[in-house]
């Protein structure tokens, strides 16, 4: 499913610096039984967010109405754990396009260049600055430009830059996705398939 | 240019090089099941295509079925109508279906195998990140979100930037009691779980040489958990006996030109990886974890790691043993536990029920514990009872479920209760995988059966 383009992003950010944080805290397995994309946003977090009687959780950011926005800064090695693009979908649906993080498991990050969800990959004394800046003041703006590849602290104009292939970045500039491409090499794939012995 | 078993089999499934972007990766064989195929299906749908070679895909219900009373209807409507979703989209395009109640059913990793649709040197894929389990056969097998599957469905391709190269050996041979999940587990805790994102692994080594495929498949299943996309191991004699003769491996004349190129399959002596690195064997004891990710393991017989003494935020550290309710410098042995869960794709099959059994013959289950013994299909199953582990499980006074993912990821009711402690075979210990509020500790199947009989954490040393 193709998505909105993505082109600079200028938004508050939530604060969750936990490290390793799994696909089964983002999304728990037994919200996966869905055929279709919706609703995933309801069930983020849903664990640590809500107790065993779906009332919030007072201690954990979602619920906590200073901070918001579209962006989410997560802890190092954020996404780690399955497979599941539902950890992507939650994440979107619920409102943010961009996750901020030090260091990002592979599926994940895969799986949100796939639907339109810009993972931003920066250092970790940036990560820690970006952190301390939103602690001191929740109406902290980042600023995400990814025709730059830029993300700046606007407060303070600290700045860096971050790494995003040619091809993905081109995808979410103007919101295409892989299927688009592919298609366009149908012929190519059939003569390959030919050659292919098993 | 020399090349590495990885690259030997990348490289010749690439049909097209993006500049500056990922390859264009062909897809051999493409596995998937009720959780992560149907909104794949929505979205071909909605663009009007269908799916190009469906001979290329084979579908298996596993992740959200019941481990009882298989032949009866499913009770939980959505469990239900995701499995009906699985059959209705097989049918309608003509893609196999080894749905609850068929004789091949199972876990999608262990049947894959078990009927030759994992072959050396093929690309397979799933929606499922233990799909590295495949690598045990030296194919290049991982995990992939719905997107992916709905293009491999759509145009048997995805497209993927080449991961970097490591090389993991473990020399030497193992101690007593010492399994391949205890391998793992060892090679996870000293990794961390993020210690190999951005690889792709070859494990080599007497360790793997010497090793069965049931166990390389345990090995092979778990490259995920330190942040691996996938794991391999060369292709040998062992794993040309083990596919054989299997339903769907190539057959006759057939057989003797792939076996020209499988043998093929191995790295050349001057290849050069981006990472090595080298364990011996002799450090290796049983594994335990402690934490909430598959990397916070340790000997079984060694105390709770420090949070000065591992890598990490304090504040992640004391939050995860928290949630444990453990503390800094316990001995991990003599803990009580509730629940011990054996099966899953890491540890559901023939070898893990016979390591098992080899523990609980002639004890008893402890009363305090529940145990759910799960076989990784019904192929294993049969095997369980033929062989006659059946009936030492049940003099030891325990029950054989039907197979399914189970209480891996508690998808469906084999979920442990909030605050239960389960020792178990799978391959993750996060919070609430097991059940909200479950406490996990995973373990081999050895280690589980000493649990079991034992109703506390045991040396499994001391009972063999």
């Amino acid at each position: 499913m193709a998505y909105d383009k993505f082109t600079t992003l200028t938004s508050t950010a939530v604060p969750l610096p936990i490290e390793n944080v799994d696909t089964d805290q983002i999304i728990p397995a037994r919200f996966l039984k869905a055929t279709k994309r919706e609703g995933f946003g309801d069930n983020l977090f849903r664990d640590w967010r809500y107790n065993g009687d779906n009332t919030p959780k007072q201690d954990f950011v979602l619920n906590n109405p200073i901070y918001k926005g579209k962006i989410l800064v997560g802890g190092k090695n954020f996404g780690s754990g399955s497979s599941r693009e539902h950890a992507a979908w939650a994440v979107y649906d619920y409102g943010f396009r961009c996750v901020v993080s030090s260091f990002f498991a592979d599926i994940f990050k895969n799986n949100c260049l796939n639907i339109g969800v810009l993972p931003v990959q920066i250092s970790p004394e940036f990560s820690n600055e970006i952190f301390e800046a939103i602690y001191a003041d929740p109406n902290t703006e980042l600023e995400i430009n990814l025709e730059a590849q830029t993300i700046t602290l606007l407060a303070t104009g600290s700045k860096e830059s971050f790494d995003i292939n040619g091809y993905k970045k081109g995808n979410m500039l103007n919101g295409f996705d892989d299927i688009d491409y592919l298609q366009s090499m149908k012929s190519e794939i059939e003569t390959f398939t030919e050659s292919r012995p098993f | 240019m020399s090349k590495s078993l990885f690259d030997k089999v990348w490289d010749s499934h690439v049909v097209r090089k993006i500049e500056d972007g990922p390859d264009v990766l062909y897809i051999d064989r493409h596995l998937i099941h009720e959780v992560t195929s149907p909104v794949a299906f929505v979205g071909l749908e909605s663009r009007g295509l269908s799916v190009l070679y469906p001979e290329r895909t084979f579908a298996v219900a596993d992740h959200n079925t019941p481990t009882i009373n298989q032949h009866l209807p499913v009770q939980d409507p959505l469990s239900a109508n995701q499995l009906k979703t699985l059959e209705d989209n097989a049918n309608k395009y003509g893609i196999s279906h080894w749905g609850l109640g068929h004789e091949n059913n199972g876990i999608v990793h262990v049947v894959g195998p078990e009927n030759g649709i994992t072959v050396p040197g093929a690309t397979i894929v799933c929606g499922d990140s233990h799909t590295s389990t495949h690598g045990a056969f030296g194919a290049i097998a991982f995990g992939i979100g719905t997107s992916e599957v709905e293009m491999v469905l759509t145009t048997q391709c995805i497209m993927q930037p080449k991961p970097k190269k490591m090389r993991i050996s473990v020399n030497g041979s193992l101690n007593k009691g010492v399994t391949p999940k205890d391998v793992g587990l060892y090679i996870i805790s000293k990794l961390t779980t993020s210690g190999a994102t951005g690889y792709f692994v070859e494990y080599a080594g007497d360790v793997f040489e010497n090793m069965s495929m049931e166990g390389r498949m345990t090995v092979c299943n778990l490259s995920i958990e330190m942040g691996a996309r996938g794991g391999m191991v060369a292709p040998d004699e062992k794993t040309f006996d083990y596919i054989k003769g299997r339903p769907k491996t190539p057959k006759g004349a057939d057989w003797d030109t792939a076996m020209e190129y499988w043998k093929t399959l191995k790295t050349d002596d001057d290849a050069v990886f981006d990472k090595e690195i080298t364990f011996d064997a002799s450090d290796i004891e049983p594994m335990i974890t402690y934490g909430t990710n598959p990397g916070m393991g340790m000997g079984i017989s060694n105390n709770i790691p420090t949070a000065e003494s591992v890598e990490g935020g304090k504040a992640t550290y004391d939050k995860s043993l928290a949630y444990m309710g453990y503390a800094e410098n316990e001995q991990m042995i003599g803990k009580k536990i509730d629940y011990v869960f054996i099966g899953s794709c890491t540890n559901g099959r023939i070898e893990d029920f016979r390591a098992f059994a080899s523990i609980v013959k002639g004890r008893k289950k402890a009363d305090n514990v529940t145990a759910w013994l799960v076989p990784g299909s019904h192929v294993v199953e049969a095997k369980i009872k033929e062989e006659g582990l059946l009936d030492i499980f049940e003099e030891a006074g325990f029950v054989l479920r039907e197979p399914g993912c189970s209480a891996c990821l508690a998808m469906n009711d084999d979920k442990v209760p909030a605050g239960k402690y389960a020792v178990s075979t799978s391959n993750r210990n996060f919070e609430g995988r097991q059940g909200p509020g479950s406490r996990t500790l995973l373990a081999s199947p050895l280690v589980a059966a000493a649990a079991a009989v034992t109703g506390v954490v045991t040396d499994p040393r001391e009972l063999l």
